[in-house]
């Protein structure tokens, strides 16, 4: 094994203080006996006792949950069609004009698709609540979990699934029978990305909430113009703590899978 | 309900003679009627005309790229057909999606279903047709010891060797008692003792369930063992469909004759034709060198080529008296294979021929040495002179 020379291990220090550290103050500062957010007073967690009272974050949680859970489903589906429709369709009549704007929300500035989605709703009058963040989240998430998914199915050995179709199958009991099981690990992850994207979302968010629905993130920043208060350092550790699992959880699936997918290769290659 | 033909455990002996090819009443099992493949202005496939009968062993043979596998794919129903038509029992095949087709398809890959066990991978095709359970059971029971694999039934594929997957895929494409088995290059991971224990055992399948084959193979020995009829293919034409010993003993022309086994080719003119032989010029003032004549024959004059297999030419210190066909010449190298040696003999004219010997005496097995003189001989009806 290499020893880490003290060059590396100072700039690996550095790096990882830049991005975590104030992640990490957030985190001790929430449990925080004192109400003044600088001042250390001892350990409590007063804070998150407070959290649970306040009805106004407790209505804002709840929908931010219900936004991402059904948002996210609905871009899993949508994002794995899209990704079977380009990798598997063969050639169809503008393609690559397709393939090339699915991915192009990855680029977009969400500033612009966010008002671009407020526009839309304003013209087809849909009334801004919970249903448009959850369209707007369906849609900018999809292109993520297209991504995901169609990465998967290009590594994927297509006579598989002709395999399926040859032994009987229809075209659809096909993908349901062989495709989605083999692809499954990276649909679990697309999954997984669009809920932690829909959960963290400031800015669409803000463009398409009306009155009657608020997310967390737009209740957090709307608070805290008004000055941090602990309960906000308490309730960010929250968040971090559940994005940090799915994150956690979507690489170790994949990182699952791809192990899987070396141990099949090498028990092909030993066997022939 | 659905029933799987009765699979005798003991092989009847052999029918008289099988060649419904021969037999123009007999009703091909599959027709191609001018088939053409284009793959944009590429043609895979050209034209072809081709009759496959029921119980047939079919093998395609032919140099990478020609057209092989675009030929199963058609068949198989993942590839459209550009022109022509493809029937099967008489009926167009054209529009019939893969999974309405009779016809099953062995994977060169394999294709197993990663997420499935071996029993799974098998019943998958059963259950698509909705059977009963215990028909399913039973059916699965049957092909996994038909192949030898009962134990491993619950194994996952990748926790089988590459032989145990390629028999899985044999027995999943076989528990659905096609009508057309298809199968590309099956053998072409196994090494060549397994791969010959295999053929046996896919001749033995063959003859147990009546199921017509068609395989694809690199390997011409594997073609000439097991099947009932061997096709040669270059790109996308059939350069001749034949039984094996004829491909082999009667090759068409000069592409099939040095595609299948080894050969000598010796180009010429026509000198003259005596009843079954004809004879050509080779070379400036030799004498011509003489075989069985291509029929019909062509003129006088016209360009032949005369084709001798090695282990029809002689060699000998002495000019053997009374042989139709003797040339001179020494040899440049000899390769010895255990059970046989091939000399190279380079003629006066330049020409180099090879010479057969089987080695049936172990200390005398070179009886000839390099650089040594000797004389290379054959009788009229050992070589074949074709057209051009
Ligand atoms: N989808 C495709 N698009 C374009 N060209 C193709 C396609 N499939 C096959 N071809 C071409 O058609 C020709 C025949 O291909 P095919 O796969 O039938 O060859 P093959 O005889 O099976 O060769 P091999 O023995 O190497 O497997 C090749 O030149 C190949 O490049
Ligand atoms: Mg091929």
């Amino acid at each position: 094994m290499r020893r880490f020379s003290w060059f590396n291990l100072t700039s690996l220090t550095l790096g990882f203080a830049f991005l975590y550290l104030p992640m990490l103050i957030l985190i001790v500062y929430s449990f925080n006996a004192s109400k003044l957010v600088t001042v250390w007073a001892g350990f409590s967690t007063r804070w998150y006792g407070e959290l649970i009272r306040n009805e106004a974050f407790l209505d804002a949680a709840w929908v931010t949950l219900r936004v991402a859970v059904v948002s996210s489903t609905l871009a899993t589906v949508l994002g794995t069609m899209a990704a079977h429709a380009l990798v598997r369709g063969g050639r169809f009549l503008g393609r690559t004009l397709f393939s090339g704007m699915i991915y192009a929300p990855l680029v977009m500035p969400e500033v612009i698709t966010g008002l671009s989605l407020l526009l839309l709703f304003i013209a087809i009058d849909l009334d801004r609540g919970i249903t448009t963040i959850v369209l707007a989240h369906t849609t900018f998430s999809m292109c993520y979990v297209s991504v995901v998914v169609s990465s998967r199915l290009v590594s994927f050995d297509r006579s598989i699934e002709e395999a399926a179709l040859d032994l009987g199958c229809t075209p659809f009991e096909a993908f349901r029978l062989v495709t989605l099981p083999i692809i499954a690990p990276a649909v679990i992850a697309g999954w997984l990305l669009a809920f932690t994207l829909s959960l963290d979302d400031l800015v669409i968010a803000s463009f398409t909430a009306g009155p009657s629905a608020t997310t967390l993130p737009i209740k957090i920043f709307s608070s805290v113009r008004l000055g941090v208060s602990p309960e906000i350092n308490a309730l960010s550790t929250i968040l971090i703590a559940i994005v940090a699992v799915g994150v956690i959880t979507a690489s170790l699936i994949s990182k699952r899978s791809i192990a899987r997918q070396m141990q099949d290769t090498r028990a092909a290659i030993a066997g022939a | 309900m659905r029933r799987f033909p009765a699979m005798p455990q003991t092989v009847s002996s052999a029918p008289a003679v099988f060649a419904p090819w021969a037999d123009p009443q007999a009703r091909p099992l599959i027709e191609f009627r001018g088939v053409t493949k284009r793959f944009g202005s590429f043609t895979a496939v050209d034209g072809l005309d081709l009759k496959i009968y029921e119980r047939e062993f079919f093998a395609l043979l032919g140099p990478s790229g020609c057209g092989k596998t675009t030929l199963m794919r058609m068949l198989a129903g993942f590839e459209e057909v550009t022109e022509g038509q493809i029937l099967l029992e008489g009926r167009d095949l054209a529009g019939v999606p893969p999974n309405r087709r009779p016809v099953n398809m062995m994977f060169q890959s394999y294709a197993l279903f990663p997420h499935l066990s071996v029993w799974d991978n098998i019943a998958f095709g059963l259950r698509r047709d909705r059977l009963p359970r215990d028909v399913i059971a039973e059916r699965v029971e049957e092909m996994l010891k038909l192949v030898q694999l009962t134990r491993f039934a619950r194994r996952k594929p990748h926790q089988i060797s590459g032989g145990q997957k390629q028999r899985v895929a044999l027995a999943r494409a076989l528990a659905k008692a096609p009508k057309l088995l298809l199968l590309d290059e099956p053998l072409g991971a196994l090494d060549k003792k397994l791969r010959q224990e295999t053929q046996f055992e896919l001749m033995g399948i063959q003859e147990k369930t009546g199921t017509t084959f068609v395989i694809v193979t690199h390997d011409q020995e594997e073609a000439m063992t097991v099947a009932s009829r061997v096709a040669v293919m270059r790109d996308g034409r059939l350069e001749q469909v034949d039984t094996p010993d004829r491909i082999y003993e009667f090759p068409a022309n000069a592409y099939v004759a040095d595609f299948i086994g080894e050969i000598n080719l010796i180009e010429g003119r026509l000198a003259a034709v005596e009843g079954e032989t004809a004879r050509l010029h080779w070379a400036e003032g030799q004498t011509p060198l003489g075989g069985l004549a291509p029929k019909p024959a062509p003129a006088a004059g016209e360009k032949v080529t005369l084709a001798i297999r090695p282990e029809k030419v002689r060699i000998s210190s002495e000019r053997p008296a009374g042989a139709a066909n003797a040339v001179r010449g020494r040899i440049e190298d000899i390769a010895y294979l255990g059970n046989i040696s091939t000399y190279h003999v380079v003629l006066s004219t330049g020409h180099v021929l090879r010479a057969q010997t089987v080695n049936t005496d172990r200390f005398h097995a070179r009886e000839h040495t390099w650089g040594e003189d000797v004389w290379l001989s054959w009788s009229d009806s050992a070589g074949l002179v074709l057209k051009g």
